[in-house]
């Protein structure tokens, strides 16, 4: 196991990788949630724009990956930043937006409208009732989204390394570029790890967040 | 203001377009593209490029589709969660790590490269038409053996058509990862437009990575719009309009 060795031999350059890699996908999330949760909400009020966001969403979506960063280099290269973190960031924020708006906005239009009267008529503020009622409830399928983009995110951040914003990706492309299999493969097999344990963690704090009264109700309709 | 907000939004998409077509010549790229020793190479790529995605788009919509059908054939049905489990767990690898993976097992070439992407887009596919198919009304499934009409044509006339929807969606989602993952096929010696994009960046040269770039993403946004066609072209008129 020739792969295992180039991984305990250079653990330590794995490690930041691995670091470098998690780090630009947890600063993307962030942001695209900062941005994506809010305009999920925004847009249940108003069903003509929801469409039109989505649609956006949709769009930005279907452009590969690499075609981004390769059309947004030139026009970044603009403020000096056509390389590096900040394109690869700005991809992942734009490719996360459309699972987060789309999972914000079914979750909180999928709340039943009996408890969100209920809230109302014991005289919550719209505030409130999106504080107290709305969003407790809708939480495990905006988390859903997160999941979604969190590993789509792994995935193009990988292709990220080619525009020199590091992470695991690294390993892969001066593997191939020295035809150094022990490197591609550890660097295709820690990315795809790296990938599977998030997906696995988000589906648990998925469990952990739903609130006890939806898992009762769940486990009845069953 | 509602009135006025179609205008201002159409005239800041010609003020958009107009930006574009004065980057595209400043950076050189109207220049590149339009250049006798340059065009046939990128028309070429193109080709090379489609040829990738259709031939591991049919393999994989063969394949993906047979597997759906068969994890929900009465036969096989005991095994549709682990299947649909296994699916899944596939998605989460990322495109890059597959095309490494093939590379590192199958060496270099067009070979390995249609061989990852059918791989990958079986997912998608499999993952849909398994889903599609089970969640086909009960009562139809009950009135079609009511009638007499063989497993076959149960599948046939009423399982497939009815899980159309979701089937396309599936395609279209494994047609769109495939169009962008053939651009990495490049990295392991199976050209595609994903040559001009790298080298591209590689050297600093606009003009040559917009003209990989642009192509790429209009070949994703029309694939999307005739897997949109292809909704309406072939799902049965009665469906549509009961899924409305």
């Amino acid at each position: 196991m020739s792969t295992w060795q180039y991984i305990t031999n250079n653990y330590q350059y794995i490690l930041l990788l691995t670091g470098e890699h998690l780090w630009i996908v947890t600063l993307a999330l962030v942001i695209a949630t900062l941005i994506g949760v809010p305009l999920g909400i925004i847009i249940t009020k108003n069903e003509e724009m929801a469409h039109k966001v989505i649609n956006i969403a949709n769009i930005l979506m279907t452009i590969p990956s690499i075609a981004l960063f390769g059309l947004m280099l030139p026009v970044l290269s603009v403020v000096g930043h056509g390389l590096g973190m900040v394109p690869a960031v700005t991809a992942l924020v734009l490719y996360s937006q459309l699972p987060i708006i789309r999972n914000t906005y079914t979750a909180i239009k999928n709340v039943p409208p009996p408890v969100v009267n209920a809230g109302r008529g014991m005289g919550m503020s719209p505030w409130h009732l999106l504080a107290e009622v709305q969003i407790p409830l809708a939480l495990p399928v905006i988390l859903a989204g997160l999941r979604t983009a969190a590993v789509m995110n792994i995935g193009i951040a990988a292709i990220a390394a080619y525009i020199g914003a590091g992470g695991l990706g690294v390993l892969i492309q001066q593997g191939i570029g020295r035809v150094n299999e022990e490197m591609i493969l550890s660097g295709a097999l820690l990315v795809s790890l790296l990938a599977v344990v998030v997906d696995g963690g988000m589906a648990l704090l998925e469990r952990l967040v739903t609130p006890q009264g939806l898992k009762i109700q769940q486990r009845r309709r069953r | 203001m509602t009135t006025y907000l179609p205008k201002i939004l159409r005239f800041l998409l010609f003020l958009v377009i107009f930006a574009a077509g004065v980057a595209a010549e400043k950076t050189g790229l109207i220049a590149y593209v339009t250049d006798p020793y340059e065009y046939p190479y990128i028309l070429s790529l193109c080709w090379q490029h489609l040829y990738l995605v259709s031939i591991s788009m049919a393999l994989a919509t063969a394949l993906g589709l047979g597997i759906g059908i068969l994890l929900t054939r009465d036969r096989f049905k005991k095994y549709a969660g682990v299947g649909m489990y296994i699916v899944g767990l596939g998605q989460t690898i990322p495109s890059l790590a597959v095309i490494a993976l093939a590379m590192s097992f199958l060496g270099i070439g067009v070979k390995p490269a249609i061989f990852a992407l059918t791989i990958y887009s079986i997912l998608p596919i499999a993952r849909n038409t398994l889903a599609g198919i089970m969640s086909v009304p009960r009562p139809l499934l009950d009135a079609a053996k009511g009638m007499g009409l063989p497993p076959r044509s149960i599948l046939w006339e009423v399982e497939l058509p009815n899980a159309l929807k979701v089937i396309i969606t599936g395609f279209r989602v494994a047609l769109i990862i495939n169009i962008g993952t053939a651009a990495l096929a490049f990295l392991i010696g199976a050209g595609g437009l994903g040559d001009l994009i790298f080298t591209g960046i590689s050297l600093m040269q606009p003009d040559k990575l917009l003209a990989g770039a642009i192509p790429v993403t209009l070949m994703a946004l029309m694939a999307d719009f005739f897997c949109d066609l292809g909704e309406v072209l072939l799902i049965p008129r009665g469906l549509r309009l009961m899924q409305r």
